[in-house]
């Protein structure tokens, strides 16, 4: 047993011996261990907070098109403008037998870069997420003058907001609009306690809110020669005339599909109501061709690690016949040649996993907060379960396995190098 | 395996060796027999045998036929690990050059015996004490200095590193020393000093001496000279 010991702490000083060949291999290991845990914990990761931003929404009403964008515009503010739903819609929905309640949701400003969502207080009572925690105030109330902003917990952290802080809204959801609503400040009157959703990092107004700023706008740009005061906004008739999306919370869900149906057969508009659970079903779907891709590419990596790491092994044999000779001399066995150069590959694999978990670490140390702050995806780090740690330890036996090869080679130069020290 | 007077260090009778795939033997040797605590001087030109005579005393070849017997132990009749574990409990080993390990410190390079033959290790603890003291009382006697023991050993001049493999041979009193050309890489003046502490440490240890140069100029320090030609009679058949 010692001598096993001996030899392995000779095979950790003969590697760190020639760390400088042997680092490419090592962080080759690294990086597949890196992506083969990576890649799994964001993808559940992200699942996981898609799937609690938004609970209780029994379907999600809109204009026709596509699912996955119309939830991912809607719940997440992530992608594109979809086409709006008509006010009246909206309320014919809502005034539907089967529905218990309706959020309706209009988008398309922001405020240096978070997304302004315009809505109504009932949105603070009915917003469900993981499971049915309601959205709380940290501070203040809900907007209820025309120029009242409700912001995010992410937002007051970032911006540096208080309540009665004024601000002012961007038109559209780019950074790099320049049209600014700034003829019409708004004032912080409630912030949101921190929910680990996108609620966090956006802002809200009322939907006459939304109305008023654009008063004297038309087709995304304001209208030449024509100028609403915010002290005249109140006067005019601030009923929206088209929403983005609306939440419906339906007395019995048992109900979706029928009500489904009938918004999609809605005769006087083209709409159409997504499930907000099947919607995210079908987006895994699309990207779980991409996800097989990369873990493809994890093991590829892997591969190549372990490839490299016989082929580092093996040329460095050559100036190596020396010292195996030298054991041989006072008294090592072939087979303890074989075990030495195994050891090392083993140490080699190992090291890079170690290194591969380090990094890993610094990675959602690194990239959390800067998710958290541009998505609103909350990333955690956490330790490998149990299934990951069988792959590791499948990796270090692939890496036993595969300095075999060169452990074999020496073996053999052992066996026919004796004593001679060739060269 | 303490050496008695009616044991040889080394005795090989009849011996015959032929690489795989060769009919004519390139090693015939009838006898050959070392006392134990005899120094042999061993010289002979190169393709004489001299290599594979090593070899299958320090019992990592196998003879065709005839006994190797060393410290009283048929080598012949062991399998290939027990011969591995017999060479690093009683034989010694110093090459040419090249002898140390160079990720080892010059103490980790002595000590390696030790680690790999549980008597070398037995007997070192017991004649000092502990690991590091018999390697550094071989080192001191080899007037190697204190500061370089634990340093690498990549920048040690060749008479140094000769130093520390005689060191490594000797350490927990093998019953052989081999030594395969180890003064040829130096130069005359550290050829003696070397050659001066080696004997003197053999003597030390009790250790038998086989010394093979092709620098007949040192033969008058050992007490038996052999020659390779007249020993084998495979190459004297070469030679003629």
């Amino acid at each position: 047993m010692r001598r096993f010991f001996y030899l392995a702490s000779l095979a950790r000083k003969s590697a760190w011996n020639r760390r400088g060949t042997l680092a490419l291999v090592v962080l080759c290991i690294a990086l597949s261990t890196l992506l083969l845990l990576g890649i799994e914990r964001i993808r559940g990761q992200i699942r996981e907070n898609f799937v609690q931003a938004v609970s209780g929404v029994d379907l999600v009403a809109g204009a026709r098109g596509g699912g996955i964008q119309l939830m991912l515009y809607a719940v997440f503010h992530l992608g594109g403008a979809t086409n709006n739903m008509g006010w009246e819609s909206a309320q014919r929905i809502a005034a539907h037998r089967d529905v218990a309640w309706t959020i309706p949701l209009s988008l398309g400003d922001s405020h240096k870069g978070h997304p302004v969502v315009a809505t109504v207080p009932d949105f603070f009572d009915h917003y469900r997420f993981r499971g049915g925690e309601r959205v709380e105030f940290a501070e203040g109330r809900a907007f209820d003058a025309l120029f009242d902003v409700v912001i995010g917990a992410e937002v007051a952290r970032k911006l540096g907001y208080r309540l009665g802080s004024p601000l002012v809204l961007s038109h559209g959801n780019s950074e790099m609009m320049l049209a600014e609503h700034d003829d019409k400040p708004f004032a912080v009157t409630g912030i949101l306690a921190p929910t680990g959703t996108p609620v966090d990092r956006a802002l809200y107004i009322s939907l006459a809110a939304m109305e008023a700023i654009h008063l004297d706008w038309q087709g995304g740009v304001p209208i030449p020669g024509f100028r609403v005061r915010a002290d005249q906004a109140g006067k005019f008739d601030l009923t929206p005339k088209s929403i983005t999306a609306l939440l419906v919370g339906l007395k019995s869900r048992s109900r979706v599909f029928a009500l489904q149906r009938e918004i999609g057969a809605w005769k006087e508009e083209a709409l159409m109501g997504v499930m907000p659970g099947v919607a995210m079903d079908d987006l895994w779907r699309m990207l779980d061709t991409g996800e097989r891709a990369l873990l493809l590419v994890s093991a590829l990596v892997t591969l190549t690690g372990l490839a490299g790491l016989a082929s580092a092994i093996l040329a460095g044999l050559g100036e190596r016949r020396r010292e195996l000779a030298i054991l041989r001399s006072a008294g090592a066995r072939p087979l303890d040649i074989l075990f030495l150069l195994a050891c090392e590959g083993v140490l080699l694999v190992s090291a890079g996993i170690a290194l591969g978990l380090v990094c890993l670490i610094f990675l959602f140390l690194g990239i959390g907060p800067m998710l958290a702050g541009r998505y609103g995806i909350v990333l955690y780090f956490s330790w490998p379960g149990r299934e990951e740690w069988l792959l590791l330890g499948g990796i270090v036996a692939a890496g036993f396995l595969t300095s075999l090869v060169p452990a074999w080679r020496a073996y053999r130069i052992s066996l026919s190098d004796g004593l001679t020290l060739s060269t | 395996m303490a050496s008695s007077s009616a044991v040889f260090a080394v005795a090989l009778r009849g011996v015959r060796f032929s690489w795989p795939g060769q009919a004519r033997p390139v090693l015939d040797i009838a006898d050959l027999l070392i006392r134990p605590g005899e120094r042999v001087f061993l010289s002979g030109p190169s393709g004489s045998g001299k290599s594979t005579l090593l070899g299958l005393i320090a019992g990592i070849l196998q003879p065709d036929c005839g006994s190797i017997a060393v410290d009283g132990a048929a080598l012949h009749t062991m399998s290939a690990s027990a011969r591995d574990r017999f060479r690093g409990a009683e034989i010694g080993f110093i090459f040419q050059q090249f002898n140390l390990v160079p990720y080892l410190s010059m103490i980790e390079n002595v000590l390696i015996p030790c680690y790999l033959s549980p008597q070398r290790q037995a007997r070192a603890l017991r004649q000092a004490g502990s690991l590091r003291d018999a390697a550094a009382h071989l080192l001191e006697r080899l007037e190697l200095a204190p500061e370089f023991w634990e340093r690498p050993v990549t920048r040690l001049s060749t008479g140094q590193q000769q130093r520390v493999a005689a060191a490594r041979a000797l350490i927990g009193t093998p019953a052989l020393l081999i030594a395969d050309e180890p003064s040829s890489a130096l130069d005359a003046d550290r050829r003696d000093v070397f050659l001066k502490l080696l004997l003197n440490e053999c003597a030390l240890a009790g250790s038998s001496l086989l010394f093979v140069s092709h620098d007949i100029g040192l033969a008058g320090a050992f007490s038996t000279a052999l020659r390779m030609n007249d020993l084998n009679a495979a190459a004297q058949g070469e030679t003629m």
